[in-house]
């Protein structure tokens, strides 16, 4: 009898169904959508932010003092000690790799350069552009164009393995080249492909191929510093702490959390006789930008899960007093308070898992579209989330209807059947 | 008896028991059925007020975001030209751009000898407005005191080993300085020592050579600020720093694009959330609807009061909507950003006319299906 009642509403009442049904569905569509939003919000964003460049920077591990004065590099160029660049490819073979987004050495060096004058001594910066490595059986593309998103070129990039040059902005009106001309440097002729703009102090230098920077400096494989791009996680307390004052488990824990300060001492071992540390600029604001932004996406999903609650509720709420002549049939022909009230419930059970599947699917489909709308890449939600969903979708349908019933149930049936509540 | 005078008493009988009964059968309504009433209102309210901390906190995220972004530090450079200090009326024209938008702060920079004889670049600044414009460096203790220096982590090493007195030289003059605290950075600062305008100029004699300033506002503003020093200042370079304003730009517009999105949802959902409760109000009154219909009011008449009420509803839905909007907004300004949302009034506009449109569309809708039943139907209870 009770199976068939519940049958027979959903029957006949096809009109007030759908609408609860449908309410149930965007509630939990929109609910799903920001849920997995949120979740993912930080690593989009952290993704972001690596537009702001490298967050670490390697150097060698015995390096003399750097006399760096608004990035003209005053030391000797024969002074302090290098990185091999044979060691570079091993950085994606650290436990963190998925999180480094890529990574550029550099070397600079001291060239004369002809110009109508005569000669004038300038920096060539010797760098990856978009390099074709390996580590392993995988292949991989790092450089500039990856780390320093911010460089843009006139012209075109060079080729890695070519002789090619860039000329900073600056430096080329000075000198008054073109992209396409050539340049003797060093004694040797290289074409311009492109002239660079960096809005640094690059705009005043040469920058070329590593290969070509290390054949000038006569050190074949050297690299002076190494910038590196990470995802990393907001530093937090266990971040802090200094690993040599840790026990077994709580190392365990650091090493395996994307902290920069973890990822600086996984480069450490992966390139020997190193120095990383984080670059604090990028690194430490990116933690502040960070937390602000997934503090805000959740409060806002909180935000949007009590708007969706409440939208449920209501449906169901009003779904339920428009039964009441319904209600006070069933109580004159003497059935208890506790069997409507459980009519109403499992009705509303049925709505929620209905609706909250289809909400559920819906949500995930809106997710993906806000992911690959805004941030070209996709959001994926958690089938863990599928049940937890449900749950709460069957919890707030409940929630939404106990007064409406509490209400029904309290009717007296003459009142109901004369339409008078 | 003149004819147009007749026509203008009648007109008034016919208005005035009219309007007051309008009005009455608006506020018996509403009295009558205060369950149902007050918990449309509270869609409404609810709706409204979401709507409302949505836009705020839309609207002023911006401001907020670029705030937190300042912390990456200067967004334009002044730099002199090669081996030149600034010209000294830059800091005046620095200062009379930003007109209290931003902060500056100066650097000179030279390369000294320590007593080993090995070069170290020492650079004089403002230490109260470094602190504020470059929020990363970690300092164990910023300087106090004349002679007092800052030593970077690498610095350290070479000037002053564990910690004692540093003695420097610069073209045959000598500077000793008290190694106040550390500076962690992680770039070229760590290999520097810094000390104080004052005791730099006194040592040297060289004057800055780079403004670094941290121009609040948006990408035009800050531009705006770029242009005008370049032309107050055509003997020195006047550059954004792309790094920063790129970045900027980018995550700004990411986020706010991910909070529009977010802001449609919630406040689609909870005008839905308004259209079936309010739906259901209006349906649910229609024996209402029936008796004065068989008791011949006109369409236009029960149309005019339906919508009447719903536009009622909307319009104090909203205002009362609004206020608490605003002080969610407010909260969740303080809780995230640690800086209350400013309430914006032009939201106002908005949610009223929004909510009024939303309360007479679900008036309309059970009106529409009401309209073509007889009103002997629906009060027999079918």
């Amino acid at each position: 009898m009770f199976v068939r009642l519940v049958y027979e509403s959903f029957r006949r009442q096809k009109r007030r169904k759908v609408l609860a049904g449908i309410a149930i569905t965007l509630g939990v569509g929109v609910a799903t959508a920001m849920i997995a939003v949120a979740t993912d919000i930080g690593d989009k964003i952290s993704r972001e932010l690596r537009t702001y460049g490298a967050n670490l920077l390697v150097t060698p591990q015995d390096d003399t003092l750097d006399l760096q004065i608004g990035g003209v590099d005053l030391k000797p160029p024969s002074d302090g000690a290098y990185l091999s660049e044979a060691d570079l490819p091993k950085i994606r073979g650290t436990f963190w790799h998925h999180n480094i987004v890529g990574f550029s050495p550099m070397l600079p060096v001291t060239v004369g350069v002809r110009t109508d004058g005569g000669t004038s001594n300038l920096t060539l910066l010797g760098t990856y552009f978009s390099k074709q490595l390996s580590f392993g059986k995988e292949d991989f593309v790092t450089g500039v164009k990856i780390t320093h998103p911010w460089w843009k070129v006139q012209g075109a990039w060079p080729d890695d393995n070519s002789q090619d040059v860039l000329l900073g902005v600056s430096l080329a009106s000075a000198l008054g080249r073109k992209a396409g001309e050539q340049i003797e440097i060093a004694g040797q002729g290289h074409r311009i492909s492109g002239i660079l703009s960096t809005g640094g102090v690059e705009d005043g230098q040469i920058v070329a191929p590593l290969s070509l920077a290390q054949q000038i400096l006569g050190r074949p494989g050297a690299v002076r510093r190494l910038y590196v791009s990470a995802m990393t996680k907001p530093e937090d307390a266990l971040a802090r702490r200094d690993p040599k004052t840790m026990n077994t488990e709580l190392f365990e824990r650091w090493y395996c959390s994307p902290y920069v300060q973890s990822i600086a001492y996984q480069l450490q071992e992966a390139i020997p006789h190193s120095h990383a540390e984080q670059i604090r600029q990028v690194a430490q604001t990116e933690g502040t930008v960070l937390s602000r932004i997934k503090g805000l996406m959740l409060l806002v999903t909180l935000a949007a899960l009590l708007a969706s609650a409440l939208a449920v509720s209501a449906a169901m709420a009003t779904a339920i007093f428009e039964r009441r002549s319904e209600v006070g049939l069933m109580k004159a022909l003497g059935s208890g308070g506790a069997s409507i009230a459980a009519l109403f419930f499992v009705e509303g059970a049925l709505l929620a898992l209905m609706g909250g599947t289809i909400g559920f699917a819906g949500g995930a489909l809106l997710a993906r579209a806000i992911g690959q709308s805004i941030f070209n890449s996709r959001i994926t939600i958690d089938p863990v989330l599928f049940p937890l969903i449900l749950a709460i979708a069957v919890v707030v349908t409940f929630a939404g209807s106990a007064l409406a019933i509490r209400r029904a149930v309290n009717l007296d049936p003459v009142h109901a059947l004369r339409g008078e509540a | 008896m003149r004819p147009h005078s007749v026509s203008d008493s009648a007109r008034r009988r016919v208005g005035a028991p009219h309007t007051s009964m309008f009005l009455r059968m608006l506020i018996r309504a509403t009295v009558l059925r205060r369950g149902r009433a007050i918990s449309a209102l509270l869609a409404m309210v609810v709706a409204a007020a979401v709507a409302t901390a949505m836009l705020n906190l839309y609207v002023d995220v911006q401001v907020k975001l670029r705030k937190e972004f300042r912390n990456y530090g200067a967004n334009v450079v002044v730099v002199a030209r090669e081996g030149q200090a600034l010209p000294s009326e830059s800091w005046q024209s620095v200062q009379s751009v930003l007109a209290g938008h931003g902060l500056a702060v100066p650097f000179a920079y030279v390369v000294a000898r320590t007593a080993e004889g090995q070069s170290v670049v020492v650079s004089g600044t403002d230490f109260d407005q470094v602190r504020k414009l470059d929020q990363w460096w970690s300092v164990t203790a910023w300087p106090s005191r004349p002679q007092d220096a800052l030593v970077g982590a690498r610095a350290a090493a070479v000037v002053s080993p564990q910690g004692k007195p540093i003695e420097l030289s610069f073209q045959g003059k000598t500077i000793h300085l008290n190694p106040a605290g550390a500076l962690r950075t992680g770039a070229s600062e760590d290999s520097r020592v810094y000390i104080s305008r004052q005791d730099f100029e006194n040592w040297t004699g060289v004057a800055p050579s780079t403004i670094e300033i941290a121009a609040s506002g948006s990408p035009e503003e800050v531009n705006g600020v770029v242009e005008k020093l370049a032309t107050l200042l055509p003997s020195a370079q006047v550059r954004p720093v792309r790094q920063i304003m790129e970045g900027e730009a980018r995550v700004l517009g990411k986020t706010r694009a991910t909070l529009l999105a977010a802001s449609a949802l919630i406040i689609l959902t909870s005008a839905l959330c308004v259209l079936s409760t309010l739906m259901g109000w209006v349906f649910d009154r229609r024996r209402d609807f029936a008796i004065m219909k068989a008791l011949g009011a006109s369409r236009q008449l029960i149309s005019g009061f339906f919508a009447a009420e719903a536009a009622v509803l909307g319009a104090a839905g909203a205002l009362l909507g609004f206020v608490i909007g605003v002080g969610i907004a407010v909260w969740i300004g303080r809780a995230n950003f640690h800086a209350p949302v400013v309430p914006r009034f032009n939201v106002l506009p908005l949610i009223l006319v929004g909510s009024v449109v939303v309360a007479l569309v679900s008036a309309a809708l059970p009106m529409w299906m009401l309209q073509r039943v007889q009103p002997a139907v629906i009060l027999r209870g079918e």
